[in-house]
């Protein structure tokens, strides 16, 4: 008998060993999972950080400029705003080129030194000698954008776009140390583009900006009234019910239907400018509504009731107890679910495709009608391409994006920590 | 635009005023007032009425006689109100509060009209997509092929708007997903629960909520560039013919996507479960997971099927995945090496291009959604039917 109870025991021990094992390999599963896609993420994404730039040493006399330009020689000072619009950048880089590569005089060459710097270099010149006008004079050292096919070749070794014998213009520059690594600013500053140089995402992060003000505007007060009334002042009547479940059951459904509803109301009923700011936070606002509610009401449910009895003894009427005791005491609660409401707004990119920020927007968006995109849909729409600078980009925005969701819900869970109190 | 500036300093500067002469009034006087206001509330209440006139006039179509007839009001108003409260018998207090509720009650009733206003917008929609194609053909038909209907532009042939195909593959993907998260959800909760130290259950909590907290795009875009590739690349080894855009790509990512979903649930109904149970059980002599599994689980079986039930739900309702890893176009199997199509994918694809608002094109993807909507709805009703009803706490 005793051996049958030892052998049984044995058993009971055994699977109670592998039962726990199952357990620990499913949380290490998705937590492996977790690092992979991080890694993975950063491992593609990194690259789009760094840019290069290439050295090039610029006359900038009165005689260049002028021979340059269509400017005519009659101009005294050229340092002017509207005389620095009129220089032509492109004309006095592609000189400087030819000054430095002087003994080179075969066309084809010179064209593919000339491609060596990106378009954006005619930009960076022009920004540097509107800052500096006092440059203008004489020759200086200028440090200019590399152009992509140079980018991606540095980046990633491959050679299959880049001119003729520019490898071994190349090599030469690395020797002088003229070509050098710096962080990609141009990622943030720049909005989308065709061209994936050129492609950055100012504008989807303006755009999240502007949509999540405009959804911020509507749902916090709606939200924060709407459950103050549902757990003080509401009857228990069925109308009280309908709308409690209504909200429950609005938490759940799939965020596509939003964008249809905001699609027929915003778009198609309301004529309101498609693809803008406005339109967009407003079909958040009704996604994470439902949310914020009832967030709000399980916060307003810890208070315990003391405090409303307390102050009703005082002689305070409901209205004067929700606005002078519970709400300041909510506060912390409030704020904890309206900040994981914006992380999970941000995010949302079904309804918003919905509602036509798909386009292709190349400018950032200066008001709230302006169609606009936002940086999830940016991600969607680069993730189409299968051009290497897209790809970097896509998985750059991505971590971005990831960033600033992290930035959200670590506050979210700092506040609550902090200030969540215990009664 | 300047009317309004106005306005509101001549408000702000009559209410002050209001307030100095209110209390004048009161320290003067010899009765005690029979209400509880305070003074602040008379002004609130002449604050308020002001904004409303103001409001009223700024949107009237009269010209500059709006101005004169503004700064009238604003004053008789004033002299109104203050000879209202020395007569006694303006409650301001209840006046204002009042005010405030009618306004809450505005607000919550905006979770009933989003509601009301979605079922409304879809079902509207569909009605007039019903018209042009028969609703048997839509829920039996074997084939869907929106696009070719809009090429021929002919009156649409009716095996071109079948949804069967379509709700195959949403069911398909959902399938995968819900049998790569329930299980691990389901251990990963238990091992939480029970198992794990509370250092540890401190550190992989906000982990497991980083993992719910990333948006599905990036699950989509992972799986794209990730998932699919390595999944073609380990069937194609041993010989299985996959499509680059697989159902078990999509269904797995999803499934990840779902994981702290089902973790969370769970955990819930799992620390819901009385400690005598549990301490009785362990009384009796058995092991921590035969605990577990004979009693707890039991216990917490209708909230944990509940959470299943919320899962799929959910599951069905996602889009990027499925939009950026599963293909676009409705195969009629359930091999889940096959590339198929989800509804929400086809909702996507009907309605982000040229929007010709009256077409069958668009119009279907109304239909889908009314489906969707349903069917949602239906499972959230019976998920929160079982926690409700089975619940043997």
């Amino acid at each position: 008998m005793q051996n049958k109870i030892k052998k049984n025991l044995k058993k009971r021990y055994l699977q109670e060993k592998r039962f726990k094992f199952m357990g620990a390999s499913s949380i290490s599963f998705a937590v492996i999972f977790l690092i992979l896609f991080l890694t993975l993420i950063a491992s593609k994404g990194y690259r789009a950080f760094i840019s290069h730039e290439i050295a090039l040493e610029i006359d900038l006399s009165k005689e260049s400029i002028v021979k340059n330009s269509d400017l005519s020689s009659a101009y005294q000072d050229l340092s002017t705003p509207d005389l620095i619009e009129q220089i032509s950048y492109h004309h006095l880089i592609r000189q400087a080129i030819r000054e430095k590569y002087s003994e080179e005089k075969d066309a084809a060459k010179l064209n593919s030194l000339y491609k060596m710097f990106s378009e954006i270099a005619d930009f960076s010149l022009k920004e540097k000698i509107s800052k500096s006008p006092e440059l203008l004079g004489s020759k200086h050292l200028f440090w200019l954008d590399a152009s992509s096919e140079i980018d991606i070749y540095l980046k990633y070794k491959i050679d299959a776009n880049l001119g003729e014998n520019q490898i071994n213009v190349i090599n030469d520059l690395k020797e002088k140390k003229q070509i050098k690594t710096i962080f990609n600013w141009q990622f943030f500053k720049n909005a989308d583009s065709r061209e994936p140089e050129a492609a950055g995402i100012s504008a989807s992060l303006i755009g999240s900006l502007l949509t999540m003000l405009i959804f911020l505007v509507f749902a916090f007060p709606i939200a924060v009234m709407s459950a103050f009334y549902l757990e003080e002042f509401a009857k228990k009547n069925w109308l009280t019910n309908l709308v409690e479940i209504s909200i429950n059951n609005l938490a759940a459904i799939p965020s596509i239907i939003y964008g249809l509803l905001g699609l027929t109301i915003y778009l198609q009923f309301m004529h309101l400018p498609r693809s803008s700011a406005l339109v967009g936070g407003m079909t958040l606002f009704m996604l994470v509504l439902p949310v914020i509610i009832i967030a709000t009401r399980n916060t307003i449910r810890t208070i315990p009731q003391s405090i409303r009895d307390g102050a009703m003894a005082l002689g305070a009427s409901k209205m004067q107890i929700m606005i002078h005791h519970l709400l300041p005491l909510s506060i912390p609660g409030i704020m904890t679910g309206t900040i994981l409401a914006m992380s999970r707004a941000l995010g949302e990119t079904a309804p918003l495709l919905m509602i036509g920020m798909v386009a292709f927007i190349a400018d950032v968006p200066k008001n709230f009608s302006d169609p606009t995109t936002v940086l999830p849909v940016q991600i969607y729409l680069w993730s189409d391409s299968p051009e290497i600078g897209f790809v970097e980009k896509t998985a750059a925005a991505i971590l971005v994006l990831l960033a600033f969701l992290i930035i959200f819900n670590l506050s979210a869970i700092i506040l609550r920590n902090k200030f969540e109190r215990k009664w | 635009m300047w009317l309004v500036l106005i306005a509101i300093i001549t408000t702000i500067m009559l209410s002050l005023n209001l307030k100095c002469k209110i209390k004048k009034l009161r320290e003067m006087q010899v009765l005690k007032p029979r209400f509880t206001s305070l003074t602040i509330h008379y002004v609130y209440c002449f604050v308020l009425w002001a904004f409303i006139f103001v409001g009223i006039i700024a949107l009237a179509p009269f010209s500059d006689i709006k101005k004169y007839f503004l700064l009238i009001l604003s004053l008789s108003f004033n002299f109104w109100l203050i000879s209202y409260f020395y007569k006694n018998k303006f409650n301001a207090k209840k006046h204002i509060e009042a005010a405030g509720r009618l306004v809450m009650e505005a607000a919550a009733g905006i979770g009933i009209v989003i509601t009301i206003a979605i079922t409304i917008s879809i079902l509207f929609e569909s009605i007039r997509f019903f018209e042009i194609v028969n609703i048997g053909d839509f829920l039996f038909g074997l084939k869907w092929n929106p696009q070719m209907a809009m090429h021929e532009e002919q009156a649409v042939s009716g095996s071109s708007f079948g949804i069967i195909p379509v709700l195959l593959g949403t069911i398909l993907i959902t399938l995968i997903a819900v049998l790569v998260a329930v299980p691990i959800g389901i251990m990963a909760a238990i091992y939480l629960g029970f198992y794990a130290r509370v250092k540890t259950r401190n550190y992989l909590k906000p982990i497991l909520e980083i993992l719910a907290g990333v948006p599905t795009v990036v699950y989509g875009y992972f799986a794209v560039i990730a998932v699919a590739p390595f999944f073609k690349d380990i069937f194609s080894f041993f010989g299985f013919d996959i499509a680059s855009e697989s159902a078990l790509a999509a269904g797995f990512v999803m499934g990840i996507m779902i994981i702290p979903f089902v973790l969370s649930l769970t955990d819930d109904a799992l620390n819901s479960v009385p400690q005598y149970l549990k301490d009785g059980a362990l009384a009796l002599g058995s092991t921590k997971s035969e605990m577990i599994k004979k009693v707890v689980i039991q216990t917490a079986m209708p909230s944990i099927i509940g959470a299943i039930i919320l899962a799929v739900s959910r599951a069905i309702g996602e889009t990027m995945i499925v939009t950026m890893a599963a293909g676009l176009v409705a195969k009629l199997t359930f091999n889940p090496l096959d590339s198929v199509t989800t509804a929400t994918a086809q909702i996507v694809t009907l309605l982000v291009g040229d929007q010709e608002f009256n077409s069958a094109k668009t119009l279907a993807a109304f239909a889908l959604a009314l489906v969707l909507f349903i069917i949602t709805f239906i499972f959230n009703i019976i998920a929160l039917m079982v926690m409700r009803r089975y619940s043997r706490v």
